[in-house]
């Protein structure tokens, strides 16, 4: 009864090719987002905001990004982390050098540093593959961790050797330090992961992205046939730089306001991202959504059933957060290797089917 | 000799001693990676909770104590008995032996074929599992872990290096044991794979799974004992580091230090992985020693994975890993 095509006729080359070419899944997508920009804005309090809306908004893109070098491009990165905190200490930098000048400005900025920083780790790519290159890409992550602990320059010389976010406004309204509205920093959130899974969705879905794919699903193969694998390697660390850097300013000036960089870029923020497009799903555009909703709801839900339902003490928890964590994730990969994404296509050929299913 | 140079002596004996240990943790990746392809991430956490275990069983830890005192409200924590420490180790191994089980049946047996990074992603779930189960079993806080080791500096080369250079040279007996017991364990692994049956089949399916299936190897067999074995290897490296500094959750990192001695040895060799660790560990201990201070300090986070990387844009298979030929 969903889902269905019939009836729906594209006239035009245009209509044939957009995004979403199922009328039903078009309108549900206007709808998410009125919604989104619509409603929740007005009803969000600050709970919601930190503990879900907006990590969850952050986690998004830095999935997309994520997900574009390791679901389309087939490079495993475990720097992530460390690219985040690229995007957070540039955006800093950036914010008071130059506090005049917008953060719709600066949070771009950020990402193409960050760009530029994950491409030079990208080069080594071009000769090592597969585990050597995912251990290769942990060589970023403690070596940018450590120079940004190590060179006073990137944190101004403050004492405590952390970052924290002075005030900062767009169109009059705060959106950075203590004083933000919740609303506010979700909807400038909102606006960045909006933008962002609208290029990333028009890249995979083109000629770049059909690039990326192919060096993926066989490398050889693809140079063969014509892809030229330099570029499209590049291109994809170059992109998934740019969203990954993105999340990091957003991640450290709207939602942290002050942040230490091996506590807040660790290692196991990069695997918590890699988790994220695994039980999201490599590949997918809505996978990197579905994955940063889970592993950000998880904790939450996780911790308000066993401490505020069950009063067990919250180590407890925690240790037996982890076994669920490792758990889902071995079994998602046991039962679905492709992911909550995975799941939404199945719901789908159900729905076109359904209620007749023969 | 100048002062310097004796130092730099020294730095290097500690570099190998404790490379010595890096390649204690490497060995068991390249076990399992030869064996079924199957990158270990979880090496590490195993160490840590073989570690967790031994500590537990030698002092009489009721398992799961936290938990159970959390659901029926109850304060027990100890039998109130000790263990000697040869019979913890050997229940400790039982222990690992039972999980290696665990994770050929529970986990590895349905991912047969699957692509190697999903296995990769597999025992990074996996490290996740057995951290949180660890800490639930035995508790998070610190122990101490003594099953009777020498420890502290070793006096006659202290001795004897005064006498003989005039300054006298810091070793940890700890880390000569750890030495003895590395080639001990390295003497033992070659002479298992070469002289008994068990070896050789394992060795055959390392070199190719479905000619050794063919001729009638068990490979859910094999794999449980290879597993069983990189959970001894992962006992004696988590007794070594846990007597150096404790049983605690960064013992689990040391899997992280054994990754850049994995690609400069190549990951399916073992030579590689106890050649590779002694140049990691002389190369952080001297980079830390000569260029370490005009930096900042703690390079050692990252020196061996820079090392690491650079060698590996020259040697993509590292040292002595087997060429990588790549078809259509």
């Amino acid at each position: 009864m969903f889902y269905r095509e019939a009836g729906d006729f594209s006239t035009t080359y245009p209509q044939d090719s957009q995004t979403f070419p199922i009328k039903f899944d078009r309108y549900r997508y206007y709808v998410v987002l009125a919604v989104a920009f619509g409603i929740i804005p007005f009803i969000i309090n600050d709970y919601w905001a930190n503990a879900v809306m907006v990590p969850f908004l952050i986690y998004a893109i830095a999935a997309i990004g994520l997900n574009i070098l390791t679901g389309y491009c087939g490079q495993v990165s475990l720097g992530t982390g460390a690219f985040m905190a690229v995007g957070a200490y540039s955006c800093y930098k950036l914010m008071t050098a130059f506090p005049e000048i917008s953060m719709l400005i600066h949070i771009p900025l950020a990402g193409l540093v960050t760009a530029a920083v994950v491409t030079l780790f990208g080069l080594p790519s071009l000769r090592i593959k597969g585990f050597y290159l995912a251990v290769a890409t942990l060589a970023a992550q403690f070596f940018l961790v450590w120079l940004f602990n190590k060179v006073p320059w990137f944190y101004n010389y403050s004492a405590s050797g952390q970052i924290s976010a002075p005030e900062r406004s767009v169109f009059g309204i705060i959106i950075t330090g203590p004083n933000t509205e919740a609303w506010a920093k979700y909807l400038i959130c909102l606006v960045f992961v909006t933008i962002c899974a609208i290029i990333a969705r028009n890249l995979t879905r083109g000629s770049v992205g059909r690039r990326w794919m192919a060096i993926r699903d066989m490398d050889i193969a693809a140079e063969i046939i014509g892809v030229n694998p330099m570029s499209a390697k590049l291109t994809a660390f170059m992109v998934s730089g740019f969203f990954v850097g993105i999340s990091g300013a957003l991640f450290f000036a709207v939602y942290l306001g002050a942040a230490e960089v091996g506590e807040s870029f660790g290692i196991d923020k990069s695997f918590l991202v890699l988790f994220m497009i695994i039980i999201g799903g490599l590949g997918s555009i809505f996978g990197s959504f579905a994955g940063a909703a889970f592993m950000v709801l998880l904790p939450v839900f996780l911790k308000n059933v066993l401490v505020g339902g069950l009063g067990w003490p919250t180590d407890l928890a925690a240790h037996l957060q982890l076994v669920i964590v490792g758990g889902l994730i071995v079994a998602f990969l046991i039962v679905e290797p492709h992911g909550l994404a995975q799941l939404w296509r199945l719901a789908k050929e159900k729905l076109r089917l359904w209620p007749f299913p023969h | 000799m100048p002062e310097q140079l004796l130092f730099a002596m020294e730095v290097t004996l500690n570099g190998l001693m404790a490379g010595v240990l890096y390649a204690l943790v490497a060995l068991g990746f390249v076990l399992i990676y030869k064996a079924s392809g199957i990158f270990n991430y979880a090496q590490g956490v195993m160490a840590l909770f073989a570690a967790l275990t031994l500590v537990g069983i030698m002092e009489g830890q009721v398992p799961f104590a936290h938990l159970i005192n959390a659901i029926f409200g109850t304060e027990i924590h100890h039998f109130g008995w000790h263990v000697p420490a040869l019979l913890a180790i050997f229940l400790t191994m039982v222990v690992m032996v039972a999980l290696a089980w665990a994770v050929q049946h529970f986990i590895f047996r349905h991912l047969v074929n699957q692509e190697p990074i999903l296995l990769f992603m597999a025992t990074i779930g996996l490290a996740f599992m057995l951290e949180g189960i660890g800490d639930i079993m035995w508790g998070a806080e610190i122990k101490k872990l003594d099953v009777g080791l020498p420890q502290g500096i070793n006096d006659w080369i202290d001795v004897t290096t005064l006498e003989a250079l005039g300054y006298g040279f810091f070793i940890d007996n700890l880390d000569i044991s750890a030495a003895i017991v590395a080639v001990v364990l390295v003497a033992a692994l070659i002479a298992f794979s070469q002289y008994t049956k068990q070896g050789r089949a394992l060795r055959a399916v390392a070199d190719d799974h479905q000619a050794a299936l063919s001729v009638g190897i068990s490979l859910n067999f094999i794999w449980i004992l290879v597993w069983s074995i990189a959970g001894f290897v992962a006992l004696v490296a988590g007794i070594m580091w846990g007597a150096k500094s404790g049983v605690q959750f960064s013992l689990s990192l040391i899997a992280l230090k054994a990754l850049p001695v994995l690609m400069l040895g190549g990951f399916t060799s073992i030579p590689g992985a106890i050649v590779g660790g002694l140049i990691i560990g002389v190369g952080e201990k001297l980079f830390e020693f000569g260029i370490g201070p005009l930096v900042g300090g703690a390079t050692e986070n990252w020196f061996a994975y820079v090392l690491a990387l650079l060698f590996l844009v020259f040697r993509p298979q590292g040292l002595f890993g087997e060429k990588i030929i790549e078809r259509v």
